[in-house]
């Protein structure tokens, strides 16, 4: 049986929608299976905070591709998806958080992010709206925001335009594998396709079980919280040394407290609670650099899921011993830097050599897993000594 | 300021009114240790709400709400229940864990049953003009007159459906406001269908002859089977224009008419206010007589969450006796599920209980008939009608978003921040449901704004308290 589809990509969040767009624009005959609604987990209920001073080191450099897409996203998805571009601080309000920016600030600094450290008037300066105990701040005129919820909307329109076959509320149950690519196993029929992407966010596991492969994916469950509509109390993307706390107040008024603080849940249930002592940590945390947010009220907490690799990098090249399959997904900060590694992943299958290096699952796969795979472990550069990296200083 | 300790109980009630009052008292004579929690100074409710510190009714005579409010208030203060008013319910986490926030601080209850007992909200179908100031909602109304003694306006027409109509006219006159007209959805056939049942409960029946004679000694046209086409007004509702409808809620083409006024209080209706269950994902199914989405539960209010029960108009419309004996259901059940009554004493009591439900029945559902939901109302709402009023959406966006792939209501509220304002879906929820239904095909099919705590908007000043930086329990950094 010839494939009905050049592409069959498996979810529909915005590594899996970026994929498809670009490949069905370069002619490539798509289809994208989602079980929801597109961009509705992770993709469309993050924070959507597009900074370089939250992003891992080794992602900098697609990071701030990735910005520069996020910033044009009306010329090339036809949708602004809200996004701001402005400053971006990350504070430090103790001798030792002082320390810890300014070593990740300078680390970050070398892999191309344009981020110094400045004096507490300084950053007064740049967001009027701070924290009198601010010590001293790392600064980032690469940074900025989308409105996280708009990107189904905006991909959706896309990917229509561009002639995507798109099944939402269409669940995968399996893949198998075909004489020319592979079957994809839905309620109502199997749809044949020739190449496939694995695009599942959280649920790459899973998604990976189909071919008997492992990958171990962590899943954290990250909450959020938004404030009603006040007055204007910042300007600025606002983050903690440690990572912990994004902040920003969106242009009709609500303010978006985020930060990786964690609630209850799993890939199966999805974020099923949130912790109170978690919600009022990371809202101290806001009101602490952001003291006028105190006049506001919390409107709604919500959780989302992030996924993440044993070394907290990319899953995104081709599946190990799986001719004509890949993999995109479990990017760190995944939401900024996704649309880029997709469309690297794009330019992969579309057999265009990718200006910058893939992430190959082959370090991430069981011994006798990795063993299948047709090609050399990775060599890319700044995996090497990726389990080195120092996780806090 | 460290957070606060977790006070353990063996029962949390939320919500104070009839039915979260008597399930907090069934369950705690039976033995329990009950915690009942509602944001009000006071228990009672909207229906018994009590006025606050410092005002009495002037004339000194208590009507049969005022009665019972206070017959309320007074058993809970005789009872073993622990009594926190003022404070609102911002998160439920664990199996049960609940935090609270007030001006006097913040408290977290812990217990290993819970009952939902948050009552109802208005559904009110948008109208050109429904969001000018001078406009409130039939239960609102009765809010402003029960706690503050305060009529709506000088000059009010009161619209929409149901037993509120009389009640909040009757109100208006006693306090000495003008009832400008009545404008009701229901025919006279409607009321004549549904008099066996309200007089089913005698003493609400002579409630209500009384509430139509005020109203027909004062004169006040009554214009059946209308509703409301437009408010109008500079800076507030200045006049009110009606038009006849059909039974479905309709416009037949009939005769205006315009009535000059300084306020319009209209309701259609009442939605369960499920917002608990929704939080905790329990079970729920659609029931248009009911109100709209309810609980899934069984005859004694248990959901299909294990330790949480559901009750009175938050768990299925039916009014504030109703609501009385399924909250009682509710509290006997979570002490027999707690082991604090035997089989047979739970029996015994349910029976009986149980007995006294089935007599209201009739009455309800007469009153719910009255009050259902008219569909060509949502059908015909103009497009440049606002229907989410926080955030400023009117149909025609709506319509976009659907056009744009919105199929469920949550994916609308990603498209178009429909229900993302302050009164968190509440006000605009059942319309919109109602109008993605249209294209969907069902209410089901449309679905359900998922549950988000807070319960409630909630200051931030209150829920963080003063504290130090060193009080803030930061998490480890996150990779470099």
């Amino acid at each position: 049986m010839k494939p009905a589809y050049d592409l069959g990509i498996v979810g529909g969040g915005v590594h899996g929608a970026t994929v498809a767009l670009f490949c069905a624009r370069a002619g490539l005959k798509t289809v994208l299976f989602e079980r929801g609604s597109l961009c509705r987990e992770a993709s469309g209920v993050n924070a959507g905070t597009l900074t370089m001073q939250m992003t891992r080191v080794a992602l900098i450099p697609y990071a701030l591709q990735a910005h520069a897409m996020w910033a044009s996203a009306r010329e090339w998805l036809g949708h602004d998806v809200g996004v701001v571009v402005c400053d971006g601080l990350s504070l430090a309000f103790t001798e030792r958080e002082a320390e810890l920016l300014t070593f990740r600030a300078g680390k970050r600094r070398e892999a191309g992010a344009p981020i110094s450290i400045i004096s507490p008037s300084e950053a007064m300066a740049v967001e009027p709206g701070l924290s009198e105990k601010v010590l001293c701040a790392g600064h980032c005129k690469v940074d900025g925001y989308a409105n996280a919820y708009l990107t189904g909307l905006a991909f959706r329109r896309a990917l229509l335009e561009a002639g995507v076959d798109l099944r939402e509320q269409t669940p995968v149950s399996g893949i198998s594998r075909e004489e020319q690519g592979f079957g994809v196993a839905t309620a109502q029929e199997t749809v044949p396709v020739k190449r496939l992407v694995l695009a599942g966010g959280v649920w790459l596991e899973d998604m990976m079980a189909w071919f008997g492969l492992h990958l171990p994916i962590k899943v954290l469950i990250n909450q959020l919280a938004v404030t009603e509509r006040i007055r204007p109390v910042m300007r600025t993307v606002v983050g903690i040394a440690s990572g912990l706390l994004s902040l920003k107040q969106y242009p009709h008024g609500t303010v978006v407290i985020g930060g990786g603080w964690q609630g209850v849940g799993d890939r199966k249930r999805g974020g099923v609670e949130l912790l109170p002592e978690n919600l009022v940590g990371n809202m101290r945390l806001a009101c602490h650099a952001i003291p006028a947010l105190k006049e506001a009220r919390l409107a709604r907490a919500w959780a989302g899921l992030e996924a993440e690799t044993r070394d907290a990098l990319p899953a995104a090249g081709p599946i190990p011993g799986i001719p004509d399959a890949y993999i995109c997904g479990s990017v760190h900060s995944g939401y900024t830097s996704g649309p880029y590694i997709a469309k690297l992943l794009a330019d992969r299958i579309l057999e265009r050599e990718p200006i910058d290096p893939l992430f190959p699952i082959d370090r991430l796969l069981a011994p006798q897993d990795a063993a299948q795979a047709t090609r050399p472990l990775s060599t890319h550069p700044e995996l090497a000594g990726a389990d080195e990296t120092p996780h806090s200083l | 300021m460290a957070l606060p300790l977790v006070l353990p109980f063996d029962l949390v009630v939320i919500g104070a009114g009839p039915a979260g009052g008597a399930a907090a008292l069934a369950a705690s004579e039976a033995g329990l240790r009950v915690v009942l929690i509602d944001e009000s100074a006071a228990p009672g409710g909207q229906v018994y709400r009590a006025m606050p510190a410092g005002l009495s009714h002037s004339d000194g005579a208590l009507g049969p709400d005022e009665r019972a409010g206070q017959a309320l208030r007074e058993a809970i203060a005789a009872s073993s229940v622990t009594w926190k008013g003022g404070a609102r319910v911002w998160s439920i986490s664990g199996r049960y864990r609940i935090d609270t926030a007030s001006t006097a601080g913040c408290e977290s209850f812990e217990a290993p049953r819970l009952v939902a007992a948050t009552g109802a909200h208005e559904r009110i179908v948008p109208f050109p003009g429904w969001t000018l100031p001078g406009v409130i909602g039939l239960a609102g109304a009765t809010i402003l007159m029960k706690s503050q003694g305060m009529v709506p306006g000088r000059r009010t027409l009161v619209a929409g459906c149901g037993p509120l109509l009389a009640a909040v006219a009757a109100k208006i006159i006693a306090g000495g406001g003008e009832v400008a007209a009545i404008v009701d959805l229901s025919s006279r056939a409607d009321w004549l269908k549904a008099l066996p049942g309200l007089a089913s409960r005698p003493a609400l029946l002579k409630q209500g002859i009384n509430w139509f004679l005020a109203i027909g000694m004062a004169r006040v046209p009554v214009l059946f089977r209308h509703t409301i086409v437009r408010a109008e007004g500079e800076n507030a509702v200045a006049s009110v224009t009606a038009s006849p409808v059909d039974g479905n809620g309709r416009l037949s083409g009939g005769p205006e008419r315009t009535f000059e006024v300084d306020s319009l209080a209209v309701g259609h209706g009442l939605v369960p206010g499920a917002e608990i269950p929704r939080l905790l994902r329990s079970k729920l199914a659609f029931s248009a007589a009911s109100g709209g989405w309810i609980p899934v539960r069984d005859t004694f209010g248990r959901c299909s969450v294990e330790g949480l029960y559901a009750a009175g108009d938050g768990a299925e419309i039916a009014g504030a006796l109703p609501a009385a004996i399924t909250g009682r259901l509710a509290g006997l059940a979570a002490a027999r599920d707690s082991g604090a009554l035997d089989s047979a004493r739970f029996e015994i009591l349910s029976e009986v209980t149980l007995a006294a439900f089935r007599k209201t029945l009739a009455f309800s559902g007469a009153a719910r008939d009255l009050m259902r939901p008219r569909p060509a109302m949502i059908e015909d709402i103009a497009p440049d009608t606002v229907v989410c009023r926080c955030e400023d959406i009117r149909r025609s966006e709506i319509e976009a978003a659907i056009a744009a792939g919105a199929s469920e209501v949550n994916q609308l509220k990603h498209f178009s921040r429909c229900g993302m304002g302050p009164c968190q879906g509440r006000m605009c929820g059942d319309t919109v449901a109602g109008l993605v239904a249209l294209h969907a095909g069902s209410r089901e099919a449309a679905g359900y704004w998922t549950g988000r705590p807070p319960l409630r908007p909630v200051p931030l000043s209150m829920l963080l308290g003063e504290f130090d930086y060193s009080d803030i329990p930061v998490p480890e950094p996150a990779p470099l």
